[in-house]
């Protein structure tokens, strides 16, 4: 009887074929045993040739050479898909998929990819993207997005940085895997401390955030995924020179430990030590550098019992020097024999994440986060002395569960915040130390509702108690609707409160003869109150067709009040004074951005960006200095076809043209120091080619400001560094001119 | 016979289980794409005992939890069928089927080419 039902099943395809295939499906084991699979369905992809395993787990499948891929699917194993390229046996172990839950890795198709779903307005930032750039560091893994602005480099120390919003990056709460990572003493320099090669995916935020990562966040918030020892490539090499002296060296080496533990060792270095001025201002236009970064990871992952687990560590020592050609450290430091400047900055941090899903109860789970960093810089301006030491603890206890059904999530759990904080600078008409400790102790609870269809609410609220900022609640809405198909209509609001850093926050103050005031004495931080603001925002996503290729296209306002902020007032060019604000601040920002894939393997980004940014001076309501109101971005890549080895070529160019940028008011200066009232606008060009040659190696070279803009005079008052009318704040666009580079990345997976 | 022994006896075993609050099961789901991965996922959650529904666009496969002294394996698929989804042991009628968007219609050869990539 169960013969001839084989036989009518099989019948069918005998008739046609002229061979066969034999084989059987097994379930994986440890030891590899034989243990045959009972009614796995196999088949050829795309067609209805099939056919179901016996008893024993053996098939019989029609073969044909046009059809190679064969399916193989069980309900409670991964269904596999192999390449059959000669009819011969085949054994096949099918892997149950409760075994893998834990550790599902995904591949994601586009590079920069905005989510239909979410109720948060956030841009997952692939490893594709990253790589568009040879981003050398976090700070220059932006400059294909159009959501973050990277400012040009510092005239004195180079670094670049970044804005969201129209805010700077202090607004901005920075995380490496979702704990609070670029704050405090870290600040200035923090993104260059993170090199390009170690972000494995960076997620942005736009608009409040969750409150789960803290109350600081006021922009939005930047989380960047570090390389995991478990999924990196076991071999890793980026070495990196460009035209202007400077070298990069990038190693990763994983390996696992035993079933469970993998670790990895993570190296950067970077040099640049040629002296370079080519705008004739007697100024090095890049500062000279030497970094050493360092980090370890443990991996732990035990899939059976849920436990996943990081413990990190990381050492850093940088070190700077700029200021005129001619300084020598040695013979010039803190004199006036010539105008120099050394940063040296030392890091260390231990990490360590902890995580538990039940594997019966997938729902809820448990994440616990600890961090320990302690942050050195010394340094001096000219004249001027700055140091800052930073120990920062930070832990917080996230607990994931559902009510009733998995439609309602709900993440609630407590976390604690240490900061000391120790200065020393020797301004004129400020004490010379200042040092205070910050303690915060939070619960947070977020609830999230999905219909899986229309609507997507999050909520959240936290209490925080602060020994400085006092007791206070910090809400946040998102909310996401889907009106109709591929559009998502997204709002959000949130409260955001943070004690401004205000030497470390704005190092440049240094590397001018401004006098430096605070104008209030009765605050807790610097004599100055908390800043405190809300953000408001709308964003509107829909998807189409063009041409009969996709596009799509993202409408963005956001809106961020301040109610309290401490205003960097440059308007007087003898001096800068730090208040409490009164009046208005606020920054709005609208977004236009359109993507379209205008053929295979073609995609162009464009984005028009408008910003509102004023605050009430003492002076008057007045736009934010060096923000342009007008921005233009385009990116457009293309990608050959990838040949069987990997073999394929990318090329990627960027366009950023940036409109007028009001200057400072200098007009209580000498007439030969005095600037206009805005800076002319500015375009700039960057591309690069990239060569792949197999899975193993890739080289690519690259052009960045090819048109060689530039910003004739930087420095104001460069013939006189010890003068009264020294400046080194009015950078509005490049100094350097521009700059090509050539790399390789070696891999072995 | 063998087989039709076991498979009771494995009926049987799972039955005479305690009834668990957060009970496990994987069943074989039709469908193509995130739109039926949200409308089975809907249909399962919107059954009064389900607690989560996880439903693969490739595998095919949903994974259930839900609490056996609320609902039953078979409420849920006749909740999915209802849809329009079929599974393994349950086809959804032609009334059903013909609701699903075009965009969705999982039988055709034709939507299933659309969806391969």
């Amino acid at each position: 009887m169960k013969y001839l039902l084989y036989i009518i099943i099989l019948l069918p395809t005998c008739l046609i074929s002229q061979e066969k295939i034999q084989g059987m499906i097994m379930e994986a084991n440890d030891k590899n045993e034989h243990i045959g699979l009972a009614g796995a369905n196999v088949y050829w992809l795309n067609t209805d040739v099939g056919t179901v395993t016996d008893l024993d787990g053996k098939f019989e499948i029609q073969y044909k050479p046009e059809l190679y891929k064969l399916v193989i699917s069980y309900v409670g194993f991964k269904t596999d898909t192999i390449t059959v390229e000669q009819p011969k046996m085949i054994h096949h172990w099918l892997i149950p998929t409760d075994k893998l839950d834990a550790i599902t890795l995904t591949a994601r198709k586009q590079a920069t990819a905005k989510s239909f779903l979410s109720a948060t307005n956030v841009i997952n930032v692939s490893s594709d993207e990253l790589l568009k750039a040879a981003c050398c560091n976090l700070s220059e893994s932006f400059e294909t997005n159009p959501s973050i602005d990277v400012n040009f480099s510092d005239a004195v120390t180079g670094t670049r940085q970044i804005k969201m919003l129209g805010l700077t990056s202090p607004y901005i709460l920075i995380a490496t895997e979702n704990i609070p990572s670029i704050r405090g003493a870290s600040q200035a320099f923090g993104l260059s401390f993170i090199p390009g090669t170690w972000v494995e995916s960076i997620q942005i935020t736009k608009g409040a955030g969750s409150v789960v990562n803290g109350y600081e966040s006021i922009a939005g918030q930047i989380n960047a995924e570090l390389v995991k020892p478990f999924s990196d490539n076991k071999f890793f090499v980026n070495a990196y020179a460009s035209a202007n002296g400077r070298l990069e060296l990038n190693t990763h080496l994983n390996t696992k430990v035993s079933n469970k533990w993998n670790t990895g060792l993570y190296l950067h270095g970077n040099l640049r030590d040629k002296k370079f001025d080519n705008n004739n201002d007697s100024f090095l236009d890049m500062p000279l550098q030497k970094q050493i970064n360092l980090m370890n990871r443990w991996q732990y992952i035990d899939t059976k019992k849920g436990f996943v687990s990081f413990i990190n560590f990381k050492f850093l020592n940088d070190e700077k020097q700029t200021g005129q050609l001619d300084f020598n450290p040695g013979t010039d430091m803190l004199t006036t024999n010539s105008w120099g400047s050394e940063i040296d900055t030392k890091r260390y941090e231990v990490s360590s994440k902890f995580g538990y899903v039940n594997a019966d109860i997938p729902w809820r789970s448990i994440g616990v986060q600890t961090a320990f960093s302690s942050h050195i810089q010394d340094s001096y301006f000219g004249l001027n002395q700055y140091k800052i030491t930073h120990n920062s603890l930070y832990a917080n206890a996230i607990y994931n569960s559902i009510i009733s059904d998995s439609r309602h999530k709900i993440k609630t759990g407590i976390s604690y915040t240490y900061d000391h904080y120790d200065e020393f600078l020797n301004a004129q008409n400020l004490d010379s130390d200042y040092e205070r400790t910050e303690r915060s102790v939070g619960a947070f609870f977020e609830y999230n509702f999905d219909n899986l269809d229309k609507l997507n609410l999050t909520a959240g609220l936290r209490i925080d108690k602060h020994n400085l900022l006092g007791t206070f609640v910090t809400p946040r809405l998102h909310a996401r609707y889907t009106p109709w198909e591929k559009a998502a209509l997204r709002a959000s609001l949130g409260r955001g409160k943070r004690s401004a850093n205000i030497f470390a926050e704005n190092q440049n103050i240094f590397s001018t003869s401004r006098e430096i005031n605070i104008l209030n004495s009765n605050g807790n931080i610097y004599g100055l109150n908390p800043e405190v603001a809300w953000n408001y925002g709308v964003s509107y996503l829909q998807g189409f067709n063009l041409f009969g290729r996709k596009a799509d296209i993202t409408l963005d306002y956001y809106k961020t009040d301040f109610k309290n902020q401490i205003v960097v007032d440059f308007e007087n060019p003898q001096e800068v004074n730090f208040y409490n604000l009164d009046g208005k601040s606020y920054a709005n920002s609208f977004q236009v951005e359109l993507n379209y894939n205008v053929f295979k393997h073609f995609d162009l980004r464009t984005a028009y960006k408008f910003y509102d940014v004023k605050t009430q001076y003492s002076s008057g309501k007045l736009e934010k200095p060096l923000i342009p109101k007008h921005r233009l971005f385009a990116n457009a890549s293309y990608e050959t076809q990838r040949k069987t080895k990997g073999n394929q070529w990318k090329f990627d160019a960027t366009y950023n043209w940036l409109g007028s940028q009001r200057y400072s008011s200098t007009l209580s200066n000498p007439v030969q120091y005095q600037l206009p009232d805005r800076t002319p606008t500015l375009a700039t060009l960057n591309a690069q080619i990239t060569k792949v040659f197999s899975k193993k190696l890739e080289v690519y070279f690259g052009g960045e400001n090819i048109t060689n803009v530039k910003q004739n005079n930087p420095i104001l008052g460069a013939d006189d560094p010890f003068g009264s009318n020294f400046d080194t704040t009015f950078v509005y666009g490049p100094i350097f001119g521009s700059m090509y580079y050539a790399g390789l990345r070696f891999k072995i997976e | 016979m063998k087989k039709i022994i076991t498979v009771v006896l494995l009926v049987i075993g799972s039955a005479t289980f305690a009834q668990n609050k957060n009970a496990k099961a994987s069943i074989e789901v039709d469908g193509v794409c995130l739109m039926c991965k949200s409308r089975i996922e809907k249909a399962c959650l919107a059954t009064k005992g389900v607690k989560s529904a996880n439903w693969d666009v490739e595998t095919h496969e949903l994974k259930l939890f839900f609490d056996e002294r609320k609902t039953d394996i078979k409420t849920i698929e006749s909740r999915i069928a209802a849809v329009g989804h079929d599974t393994k042991t349950l086809k959804a009628t032609d009334e059903a089927y013909a609701k699903v968007h075009t965009c969705c219609k999982y039988r055709d050869e034709e939507v299933q080419e659309d969806h391969k990539d």
